[in-house]
């Protein structure tokens, strides 16, 4: 059977081209770009070039680029290292959809004796940036609001707020795994301090990610214990996992029309077409500000997890934000942030493309859907009494 | 994603006895949207006394579909005495188990047949009476039903506790509550996976006892409030006054004084010492936070 890879967001394939430019760094070019010969040094070039295509997608210079395990490292460095490099500042302040590698950091530092402030979001999933302004202060050690949120694909204005938050001497640090390869960036213009993005969501390997730390911001490193990447990150490098983030950045800039013209047509198609074809279904997000590639869609009187395993049948792949699909009891922190009646909540089903799909599987999916809710609607004690 | 078994996927992709008997002599209801699975069962007697059909309508994932199903299946025939006999484990174990998380799946089965043969008997209300007093207000969960997982399945830990019935799946505060029902049933055999929880008792030193109150502040207290949107600060502690400021929602509430400072006075006497008192610090609350409708 054929896959349909509508998760995305998740995590994505690695091009074909980020895998063979990472094949000889396995068993030929193995060398320890530490190391005092010439075997391994050659290798050190390399992982240059690769900062290079890194800093290109970013628009930044390459040595604002620190290359990090994942994501989440990332996000961890971003808030820890910048609490220690500013330590008589007490507060911390994020928002309440964030991704789990900053909330959980967060709520364990309120454990800790911080100051933790939550931003809400209203029912599309928009902060209210009157509200953050009103929380800044000179106790404010860090602000961290994600570009754009994995759930719902909402676009937050991260240009206003960094300008916002950094005009008052505070650093501001954004988790843009979802945004990075799909919207463009040019970080030289940007007031943004910090910046984590993941290899995996862009096409590249799993195990490798980035900070990007601003000339000048105060931060301190997380791992200690060697030289690498200028003493702000200790570790050997995982060299095949750079050289393949390099390379998956630069596909990424090369791809970036596509995402933004192709991808859209196809998620649009996606999107209209179960609207209209699926009664009781609504989109959760900010139509208006949304990543290229996202859809979240709630079916009323139904389970995401039952939504999900029918359209395995089928070949499709999609997550939800239901509760049972997480293992814990309550539908995704998001969608209730937001709001999102525990209704629709249960029912949400996120598709999230990539540039390789096509419009035959849209197509396939489209024509699935109906037959799978509509079937799931039949079994639920809750249709008829709406209905009759 | 989860690991089902065959029968699990065969009766949630080809669920048997799907629907509402027509004129039935006893309907169950439990659960509700908000729950994320609810199961409507209907069943009529045959002139032998025994079930002669039963149907079922479920909103849930595969195993909530798959249990109920099976649930039609097996009370089919059966008296209702028999009927009563018929356990989550009964269900579970037709379907070839079902993964832990899931088991709350095959105890709401057990509860709609409970509720529908009540119906019948009793004669007038479908929805199950709560029995018993709430310990977990996520998800409605009283004693009564905590009690009765415990003792069926023999469980020893609040993780299981909350596999089963869904209690203590939410906020995490009712944890505390659970771990007292699951040590008076099980006694002995419960201490040695009781994990290292606030015990108040022995003399405290002062810093034991600031790290008792912060830990269950922390534990016992925090998550409750943010489930609801609210949340405390320790600000200071003296002696045995403690003092705390409420955020968010429940901070500028008018019931703040009566409720949340009882609240966290009777936890934190609970958890550290009878002695402790709690003062609200107004101050910090009106500089600090924005109220939002
Ligand atoms: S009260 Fe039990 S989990 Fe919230």
């Amino acid at each position: 059977m054929n896959v349909i890879y509508f998760d995305n967001n998740a995590t994505t394939r690695v091009a074909d081209e980020v895998f063979e430019a990472m094949r000889p760094y396995f068993c030929e070019l193995y060398g320890n770009p530490s190391s005092m010969h010439t075997f391994g040094g050659q290798v050190g070039v390399r992982i240059r070039e690769a900062r290079e295509h890194v800093a290109a997608l970013l628009g930044c210079h390459p040595s604002e680029v620190i290359f990090t395990s994942c994501g989440t490292e990332s996000d961890s460095t971003a808030i820890l290292g910048t609490l220690a490099a500013v330590p008589h500042r007490r507060k911390v302040i994020t928002t309440r959809v964030e991704h789990p590698a900053v909330l959980t950091v967060c709520r364990d530092l309120e454990n800790r004796g911080y100051q933790v402030i939550e931003l809400g979001v209203d029912k599309q999933g928009r902060l209210d940036l009157g509200e953050l302004e009103s929380h800044l202060d000179d106790d404010t050690a860090i602000v961290t609001i994600m570009s754009a949120n994995n759930e719902t694909g909402t676009v937050f204005p991260i240009e206003k707020i960094a300008r916002m938050v950094t005009d008052r001497g505070i650093t501001f640090h954004t988790d843009a795994v979802q945004v990075v390869g799909k919207i463009p960036l040019n970080l030289a213009d940007s007031c943004v301090n910090l910046l984590s993005l993941s290899g995996h969501k862009l096409h590249g390997p799993k195990g490798v990610g980035v900070l990007y730390v601003r000339k000048g911001t105060r931060i301190a490193p997380l791992l200690l214990g060697g030289h690498q990447e200028g003493g702000r990150r200790a570790g050997t490098e995982n060299v095949p996992g750079i050289i393949g983030l390099g390379k998956a950045c630069e596909l990424a800039s090369r791809y970036m029309e596509d995402e933004n013209t192709r991808v859209r047509t196809l998620r649009d198609r996606l999107e209209s077409a179960i609207l209209a074809s699926c009664p009781d279904s609504r989109i959760n997000g900010d139509p208006e500000n949304r990543l290229p590639n996202t859809t979240n869609i709630s079916f009323e009187y139904i389970e995401g997890e039952a939504i999900l395993l029918m359209l395995d049948r089928f070949g499709i792949c999609a997550s939800s934000g239901s509760a049972c699909t997480s293992g814990s009891l309550e539908p995704s922190h998001v969608l209730r942030a937001m709001g999102v009646p525990f209704t629709a909540a249960h029912g949400s089903i996120r598709y999230s493309l990539s540039r390789y799909n096509t419009e035959e599987e849209v197509d396939f999916t489209i024509d699935k859907m109906p037959q799978i809710i509509e079937r799931l609607r039949e079994l639920s004690p809750f249709v008829g009494q709406v209905t009759a | 994603m989860w690991e089902y078994t065959d029968k699990v996927r065969d009766h949630f992709f080809n669920p048997r006895n799907v629907g509402e008997v027509e004129d039935p002599d006893g309907v169950g209801e439990v659960g509700s949207l908000a729950c994320g699975d609810a199961l409507k069962l209907t069943f009529k007697l045959g002139k032998d006394g025994r079930i002669a059909d039963a149907k079922f309508k479920t909103f849930g994932c595969a195993s909530a579909i798959a249990s109920s199903s099976v649930l039609t299946e097996l009370i089919r025939g059966k008296t209702l005495d028999e009927a009563m006999n018929v356990t989550n484990k009964d269900i579970a174990d037709y379907l070839g188990g079902l993964p832990e998380q899931k088991m709350h799946c095959s105890v709401m089965g057990r509860e709609a047949l409970e509720a529908a043969i009540a119906n019948y008997r009793g004669g007038d209300t479908a929805k199950r009476e709560l029995e018993g007093h709430v310990v977990c207000t996520c998800f409605g969960v009283t004693d009564v039903e905590i009690e009765r997982v415990i003792r069926e399945n023999d469980l020893t830990t609040v993780e299981q506790v909350t596999n089963y019935c869904k209690a203590g799946g939410g906020c995490g505060g009712c944890h505390g509550e659970i771990e007292k029902i699951i040590e008076r049933i099980q006694g002995e055999k419960a201490k040695a996976h009781v994990p290292l929880v606030p015990r108040k008792g022995k003399k405290l030193t002062n810093i034991q006892k600031m790290q008792l109150i912060q830990q269950t502040i922390n534990e016992q207290i925090r998550p409750a409030l943010r489930a609801h949107g609210g949340n405390i600060e320790l600000i200071d502690i003296e002696g045995d006054k403690v003092t705390v400021a409420f955020r968010g929602m429940c901070a500028q509430c008018h019931l703040a004084e009566f409720t949340m400072k009882d609240v966290v006075e009777n936890k934190l006497r609970e958890f550290v010492s009878d002695d402790i008192f709690v003062e609200e610090d107004k101050e910090s609350v009106e500089e600090g936070h924005v109220h939002k409708g």
